[in-house]
């Protein structure tokens, strides 16, 4: 093992100290834009590309493990940098360069929280992600992961003077902090009474099946409250579109992502092997979670809370996988179990990516144009050529469409489900192919979503006469949109590459890696007997150069004159940009066709009104039905514990002196 | 894998392309007789598509790229759907480049590009189309997946040459979990192409039309491209329900005869089915917008029901 100065856990620790002085450093002029934006956020960048490739060269290396003597006295901090660890480490440096670069260009005078201390809460968050990711003992990962709570909650309260902001930063932070207490106490079962809290004493516990199965599912409560998994779900499409959109980009790129990694690591590392029935747990919730993210998704129209939603169909992917993964694990199937986590572990770094790219071009197109509302946007593409462009590979990627990233992952988790029917168990193994078709009908409704997004945003006419003045994105935005989009089509031309990476952390897990393959280096072969293969750079190259061939062979056999002319108004004139469909209207399908999902509240003009006002509002039955009255529960308890306090010195101390007799009438 | 193999899979290609527009001839004329009107020239096809190449190109004031890109991209994956797809031989080449999977997920791109172009001129049927043909494509998507998922099952793999070739060696026996599996594949064939339950190609009527609205701001060029493309649609859609449901007689080797037999077969399989299209076509009668939901619905149900069938007799 490898203790040197050049191990790449002490330079991982090193990296995020770094963070952490970035940070600090932001205090010194904390009103300076200049300084933030020009010095301190390209450091946090080249920090974050630093570590993305020290966790990759990990990968090649042992686990190792190391204690530091911080913290509590005899609570050292143990800290292990594995597999697992690895991945979600270039997950996070990788993404949060990108992000790091374009938020140099993006963060103004005038918002809310001062440059500094953005930048200190920014890079504080940075560093605790990273800490999360390294943990290894329950101390040390509650210290992290509340860091992150905490830093994150002042991140989305940046405009904290919009009353609306903070309510729905403390729904955040409640939501975070109820998750806290589950994750609390899955450990505390986890240590299985030898009341040591580091991962090493958790592996060697041996649970009963009652108490691990508690375990498991106080974490996914925990851990799916932090990924926003439904019904727990309600905060995020409030969070996201409160946060700055960097903010936005690394909350639902990275810091949904480390939710998956605690649940990964506590199902398939500390609880050892799992049974095969918890993984239907996150696999019908995630389905559902799935299903239910995107038709939200459809029928929302600000696109800050659309990719929010859509972020809650992605973590509803995840879980599904997972949870096929457990199932698989838990049956015995290890190489099936191996493909799952595969791309469940692929789609995670794909997500980061794509989703990262279109917060941040939602950040762009809110900059240039100060609208989020889909209804005041149109035509962007003219006016922000770069953004437009940029941001509709992470359209096409994140729609599931070939060749680019979120093709890959998505095919790598119907080929698994493919494996489902042979899982030991009578009908499950029946029930579990419907979910690959459930699984579909959510992957296609993605591209539904996202051909609106990018549709209303940035094609047709512009909505609102003051669009024509909209600028495009900064030299430092559009190198951070450029690095995402990078990513999305690096991570979707070369899988043979990103799984023999993910296969260390299969391995580690001791689910064996994929089967070796005598395949060429551009073709993909999961699975060498069923054949399936892909090859996403053959594809590309085919249409590519069936497009190139196309457009000569017309130049060459025909001509190339093009008139412009008004687009064709059925000859009424004065064809106009609000005439165009709405966000609401391109919604509409989904609406009808989904209508018990929705709590649809409506206004519709009559045929006599002389100001006709339409008005739609789209409610949360999950909100309505179980929080609403929770909150209402909360807060008549409240009015009624408010009696005690009667501002009285004379009561209070009535309280203290009763309270100490009734103590002392209990010791003796 | 040598040079023959190269050639049928170029052979397959071109034929594709250049016999896409003569099964939208065929159709068109069995339809015409079947409403006993006199029939258009098989040719028909050709000649638009031929007239629209010579005109000149007008493009709306505040067309972006994208409209103008989108023709050849639609066009291209149209032409790489067909080169995956094993129409005649199954020992082809760049089949390994797409599986099933791969290949839905390339009618998809078509799909999506198609959509935003049509949202990119900024009129009320371009966007009206683009959400209607979005609404159909992420109904019937779903539907062809497990389409897919049953025969891939039925023969353990997802590469459609292998699908085909192991179909085909079966003897010919209609299996439960194929038959319900054909039916979906036949109502997805049908909203896909934007055919009569769901769509009219013979229509301009605004509020009936979704193919239609999305080709509406394009004219000349693009547009030969884009009915070009839509002919290969249908073209590929046919030799996807070739290649899985009748793949007897299709050539495994590049042996000469056995490929001209397999052309020959292919193309009177494809005879019959663009018949029966145009028999299913005058049979029935337009659907509502709001009624295609349930038409897919009923497609994807019959897939379901295809998988459970073939899970529960293991067939």
């Amino acid at each position: 093992m490898n203790h040197g100065f050049n191990s790449p856990l002490t330079l991982s620790l090193l990296l995020l100290t770094a963070w952490s002085l970035v940070a600090l450093t932001g205090l010194l002029r904390p009103l300076s834009i200049a300084f933030v934006g020009r010095t301190l956020f390209p450091l946090g960048a080249l920090i974050g590309a630093v570590l993305a490739v020290v966790a990759a060269v990990s990968l090649y290396e042992p686990a190792e493990q190391i204690v530091l003597p911080i913290g509590l006295p005899d609570l050292p901090a143990h800290l292990r940098l594995d597999g697992l660890s690895g991945v979600f480490l270039i997950l996070l440096g990788a993404t949060s360069a990108g992000i790091s670069i374009f938020a140099a260009g993006y963060f103004r005078r005038g918002e809310g929280t001062a440059p500094g201390l953005l930048c200190l809460q920014y890079h504080l968050f940075l560093a605790s992600m990273g800490f999360v990711l390294l943990a290894d003992d329950a101390y040390a990962f509650m210290l992290a992961w509340e860091t992150m709570a905490l830093s994150s909650y002042f991140l989305v309260t940046t405009q904290h003077r919009i009353p609306e902001i903070r309510e729905a930063g403390f729904l955040y932070l409640l939501i975070a902090h109820l998750g806290a207490i589950a994750i609390l106490l899955s450990f505390g079962v986890l240590q299985g009474g030898s009341w040591h809290f580091t991962f090493d004493a958790m592996r060697a516990a041996h649970l009963n099946f009652h108490w691990a199965t508690i375990a498991f599912c106080l974490a996914l409560i925990g851990f799916g409250a932090k990924a926003g998994l439904v019904p727990l779900h309600v905060w995020l499409p409030e969070a996201h579109p409160a946060a700055p959109s960097p903010v936005s980009a690394l909350m639902s790129g990275v810091m949904l992502k480390t939710a998956l990694y605690g649940m990964i690591r506590v199902s398939f590392d500390l609880l050892g092997q799992p049974v095969w029935w918890w993984g239907l747990l996150p696999l019908s919730l995630g389905l559902f979670s799935a299903l239910y993210g995107v038709v939200f998704a459809a029928a929302q129209t600000d696109m800050k809370r659309l990719l929010a939603y859509s972020s809650i169909e992605n973590i509803g992917i995840l879980f599904t996988g997972l949870g096929l993964a457990i199932v698989f694990a838990g049956a015995g199937m290890r190489a099936p179990a191996a493909l799952t986590l595969i791309a469940v572990l692929y789609h995670a770094m794909n997500h980061a990516f794509m989703k990262s790219l279109l917060f941040l071009g939602t950040g762009a197109v809110l900059h240039a144009t100060g609208q989020r509302s889909l209804g005041h946007l149109g035509g962007l593409i003219h006016r922000m050529p770069w953004v437009a462009w940029l941001t509709l590979i992470g359209v096409l990627a994140i729609a599931g469409l070939p060749p680019l990233n979120g093709f890959v992952s998505e095919w790598l988790l119907l080929q698994s489900f493919l494996f489902a029917y042979k899982v030991p168990h009578p009908f499950i193994n029946m029930l579990l192919p419907l979910g690959a078709a459930l699984l579909a009908l959510a992957a296609a409704l993605a591209g539904y979503v996202m051909v609106k997004f990018f549709g209303v945003i940035f094609l047709g006419q512009p909505r609102e006469p003051a669009l024509k003045r909209a600028h495009d994105a900064s030299f430092a935005e559009r190198l951070g949109l450029a690095w995402l989009a990078l990513g999305c089509v690096l991570l979707g031309f070369l899988p043979t590459h990103v799984i023999s990476l993910f296969s260390v952390v299969t391995r580690q897990l001791d689910l064996g890696g994929l089967p070796a393959s005598d395949a060429p280096w551009w073709l993909l072969v999961p699975i060498p007997e069923r054949q399936s293969s892909y090859a996403p750079l053959v594809f590309f190259a085919v249409i590519a150069v069936v497009v190139v061939l196309s457009i000569i062979g017309v130049r060459r056999f025909y001509h190339q004159r093009i008139r412009r002319s008004p687009a064709w108004d059925c000859g009424f004139g004065g064809l106009n940009g609000r005439m165009q469909d709405t966000a609401e209207g391109f919604g509409q399908p989904i609406r009808h066709l989904f209508q018990p999902f929705f709590a649809i509240a409506r206004e519709l003009p009559g045929p006599l009104d002389t100001h006709p006002k339409y008005r739609l509002e789209i409610g949360d039955r999950i909100w309505r039905a179980l929080y609403q009255p929770l909150g209402t529960l909360v807060r008549r308890v409240a009015d009624k514990v408010a009696w005690l306090q009667q501002g009285r010195i004379a009561t209070y101390l009535l309280y203290s002196f009763v309270t100490l007799v009734v103590l002392l009438a209990l010791m003796l | 894998m040598n040079v023959f193999d190269w050639i049928v899979q170029l052979l397959g290609i071109a034929l594709a392309v250049a016999a896409a527009p003569v099964l939208v001839g065929w159709v068109n004329q069995c339809r015409a007789w079947l409403q006993n009107k006199s029939a258009p020239s098989i040719l028909l096809p050709y000649r638009g598509i031929r007239k629209l190449f010579h005109k000149d190109a007008v493009i709306a004031e505040n067309a972006s790229r994208l409209f103008r890109l989108a023709p050849y991209v639609v066009f291209g994956t149209m032409v790489t759907a067909a080169a995956v797809i094993p129409s005649i031989a199954t020992r082809l080449p760049f089949t390994q480049a797409a599986d099933a999977i791969a290949l839905v997920g390339l009618l998809a791109t078509a799909r999506v590009f198609l959509s935003l172009a049509a949202m990119d001129v900024g009129t009320a049927f371009g966007t009206l189309g683009a959400r209607r043909e979005m609404m159909i494509g992420f109904l019937a998507e779903p539907a062809l997946l497990v389409v897919i998922f049953v025969v891939s099952l039925t023969s353990a793999t997802t590469a459609l040459p292998l699908i085909a070739e192991r179909l085909s060696a079966q003897s010919f026996t209609l299996t439960p979990s194929l038959a319900f599996t054909a039916v979906a594949f036949t109502m997805v064939l049908l909203a896909e192409n934007a055919r009569i339950p769901i769509d009219n190609p013979a229509t301009h009527l605004e509020l009936t039309m979704i193919h239609e609205a999305l080709l509406l701001e394009y004219s000349a060029r693009h547009l030969a491209l884009m009915e070009w493309a839509a002919a290969l649609k249908l073209f590929n859609y046919a030799c996807i329900g070739v290649a899985v449901f009748i793949p007897w007689g299709i050539a495994t080797g590049h042996a000469p005869l056995s490929l001209a037999v397999s052309i020959v077969l292919l193309g009177v399989k494809l005879l019959f089915a663009g018949a029966g299209l145009a028999l299913i076509e005058t049979l029935s009668a337009k659907l509502r917008v709001f009624r295609a939901p349930e038409f897919l619905a009923t497609a994807f149900l019959f897939a379901v029901l295809g998988l459970l069938v073939h899970l529960l007799l293991g067939d």
